[in-house]
């Protein structure tokens, strides 16, 4: 059992203890990452540092090089410098073009968050009404159009997706610009309609397999016991289903919310590439390209950090939102 | 004296086994998936001889013709037909994901396996390493290989291959660990079995059902992976051709001509739609929750 601090209040009380036990996990999981990171650039066949800089080499710019990201020195103090640097928020610098990794990965970060926030937007605005009214209207025809519909979402390539609405809505109608970002504080307008077909594009593939969870989630709760017994006593169908069904659907949701938008996060690559989005997806299919080894590391670790935050915060909403775990 | 009829003679095994085939052919969507699938298979084992063109033989004088004629998918920018680029791309798509998911398979059932069978500090460590794989993105972590490996085929199966690796240890251990407690285990653990004809005789038999699931569910995943992984020039590379890569070079004459995208686009969209509609349709008659739930409706229906 996890003890947080003497406060027999904070020990005792179950939410702090859920949490406590989740902060431990995410950490361990955590230093289990940054030893995956840390070991990518030391599996590489060869020597990353030679690799990297391909037709630049000259045995001035090797050493300098070699120097500069502290790979000459003996493998274990490596790793505690790495770990210890990580911790403090310095992740080396390119090898490509010296810029320190930390303060590239922050200027991209704000061009991927805003496209999975309004990706997930989107995602949501579809699945919930999908998902629920699939669910409330059970092997109906409707239901089985909602589920061959989420079917084929699922099935489509984010890219492909990406093209096809591009050819339509930016190249035929000329309705949208291809590609390109524009920041959203300089220009909110310019941003709100680049964003909308990659938005679209990662909001409909995750709708699609959103809607497939929300449903099965609403289904399950429909047949509970409550639920049954609620519609026994006489209450109207939309308040059975708004107070008992929807209602304690809600957790289920919020996790399948959580996990997406960190898919998302990680998982923009393509759709970036697909319309010249300048995130973290793009750094990382340029450094992986570049074999800029420092980027890729620091990209990974980011992304992989945002993960394990967005479960830690789903946990802590769930405690919130259930009082099973509050109170047990 | 008595007769032995055949029904005395079939066993409860295989009146389940018996019971899960009928279930099976009895859902259309299911039966229409596997036949889809059994038509890509042929198609892309027979892929060199049924193309009509070269894939790479290039006619510049018919680049980018519409399709109809002797084209079926029209032409490339170079002239190449789309149509036995296709057929071959399926072909090279197919291969990476059977070859990936089956090395994700043996090595992460056998992982889980071990683990939880052993149990103890094993099964802890091996599920925390589990854990820390399940942290970062399918596509992130496929990356990360590419770039410590370089671009290509063999890559590219490695990649796929140990980022579904993990999921098979979970749903392998989370399966084994239901079966272990199970009477008919613990009877043949007092009888002295041994761990290997325990694991082969009764716990794998007991926990193909999920398995089978997943690997249907992880074959459709895989040729998406692939398929992106392509698209982005790190996956198959030329001049054999990939659907990913064929959506890609589509990019700059999407007006001009819509038919290059479209048609690869629609192949990875039919066969992971066949691989992923054929998982639900496994799982409705292999996951015994389900299955009872099925049986239910029908019985009430």
């Amino acid at each position: 059992m996890t003890r947080l601090g003497r406060s027999p209040v904070l020990v005792t009380n179950p939410v702090v203890r859920f949490l406590a036990r989740r902060l431990l996990y995410s950490i361990v999981v955590l230093i289990g990452v940054l030893v995956v990171v840390f070991a990518l650039v030391h599996v590489v066949p060869g020597d990353p540092v030679r690799i990297a800089l391909g037709t630049r080499y000259t045995p001035q710019a090797y050493d300098a090089l070699r120097s500069a990201s502290g790979m000459d020195r003996p493998l274990i103090e490596q790793f505690f410098g790495y770990m210890g640097s990580a911790l403090t928020g310095d992740l080396g610098v390119s090898f490509r073009n010296g810029d320190p990794v930390t303060v590239t990965l922050l200027e991209r970060l704000p061009a991927t968050v805003s496209l999975a926030f309004v990706g997930i937007v989107i995602a949501l605005l579809i699945a919930l009404p999908a998902g629920i009214w699939s669910a409330l209207h059970e092997g109906r025809a409707s239901d089985a159009i909602v589920r061959v519909t989420s079917q084929f979402g699922v099935s489509i390539p984010d890219f492909w997706m990406g093209i096809l609405l591009i050819a339509l809505f930016a190249s035929t109608l000329h309705w949208l610009p291809t590609s390109g970002y524009r920041p959203l504080f300089d220009d909110p307008a310019g941003w709100l309609r680049h964003v909308i077909l990659p938005g679209l594009t990662v909001g409909l593939v995750a709708a699609a397999i959103m809607t497939r969870y929300i449903r099965s989630a609403v289904l399950e709760v429909a047949a509970m016991g409550y639920v049954r017994t609620a519609r026994s006593k006489g209450l109207p169908p939309r308040v059975v289903t708004m107070r008992h069904t929807v209602r304690n659907a809600a957790i289920p949701v919020l996790t399948i919310t959580g996990i997406q938008l960190a898919t998302i996060l990680g998982g923009v690559i393509v759709v970036e590439v697909v319309f010249a989005w300048p995130g973290l997806g793009r750094l990382v299919y340029n450094a992986v390209a570049a074999r800029d080894y420092p980027v890729i590391q620091g990209a990974v670790l980011l992304i992989a950090a945002l993960f394990l935050l967005i479960n830690l915060i789903v946990d802590a909403l769930y405690a919130v939102v259930d009082p099973r775990i509050r109170l047990s | 004296m008595t007769t032995c009829t055949p029904a005395d003679t079939t066993t409860a095994e295989e009146q389940t086994r018996l019971s899960a085939v009928r279930l099976l052919a009895g859902n259309p969507v299911t039966v229409v998936s596997a036949i889809v699938l059994a038509v890509l298979v042929v198609v892309a084992i027979t892929a060199q001889w049924i193309a009509p063109f070269g894939v790479n033989d290039i006619d510049v004088p018919n680049a980018l013709r519409p399709p109809g004629g002797e084209h079926w998918f029209g032409t490339d920018e170079l002239g190449r037909d789309i149509f036995s680029r296709v057929l071959v791309a399926i072909q090279a798509s197919l291969r990476v994901a059977v070859v990936s998911v089956a090395f994700a398979v043996v090595v992460g059932v056998t992982i889980g396996l071990i683990a939880s069978y052993r149990g103890g500090w094993l099964d802890t460590v091996v599920m925390r390493v589990v854990d820390v794989m399940f942290a970062f993105p399918v596509l992130l972590l496929a990356l990360a290989v590419v770039a410590i490996l370089g671009p290509g085929v063999t890559t590219t199966i490695l990649a796929i291959g140990s980022v579904y690796t993990p999921i098979f240890a979970r749903v392998a251990r989370a399966s084994t660990l239901s079966v272990r407690v199970e009477p008919f285990v613990q009877v043949s653990r007092t009888m002295g079995t041994g761990h290997l004809y325990m694991l082969g005789r009764h716990i794998l038999p007991n926990i193909a059902g999920p398995l089978i699931v997943q690997t249907s569910l992880s074959l459709a995943f895989a040729i998406l992976s692939e398929a992106a992984l392509s698209f982005l020039g790190l996956g198959i590379q030329p001049p054999q051709p990939s659907l990913g890569r064929m959506i890609f070079d589509s990019q700059g004459f999407v007006t001009l001509a819509w038919w290059m995208a479209v048609f690869p686009g629609a192949a990875i969209v039919v066969t992971v739609l066949a691989f992923n509609l054929l998982g639900d349709g496994l799982r409705d008659v292999l996951d015994p929750k389900q299955r009872t739930m099925i049986e239910a409706r029908r019985r009430s229906g």
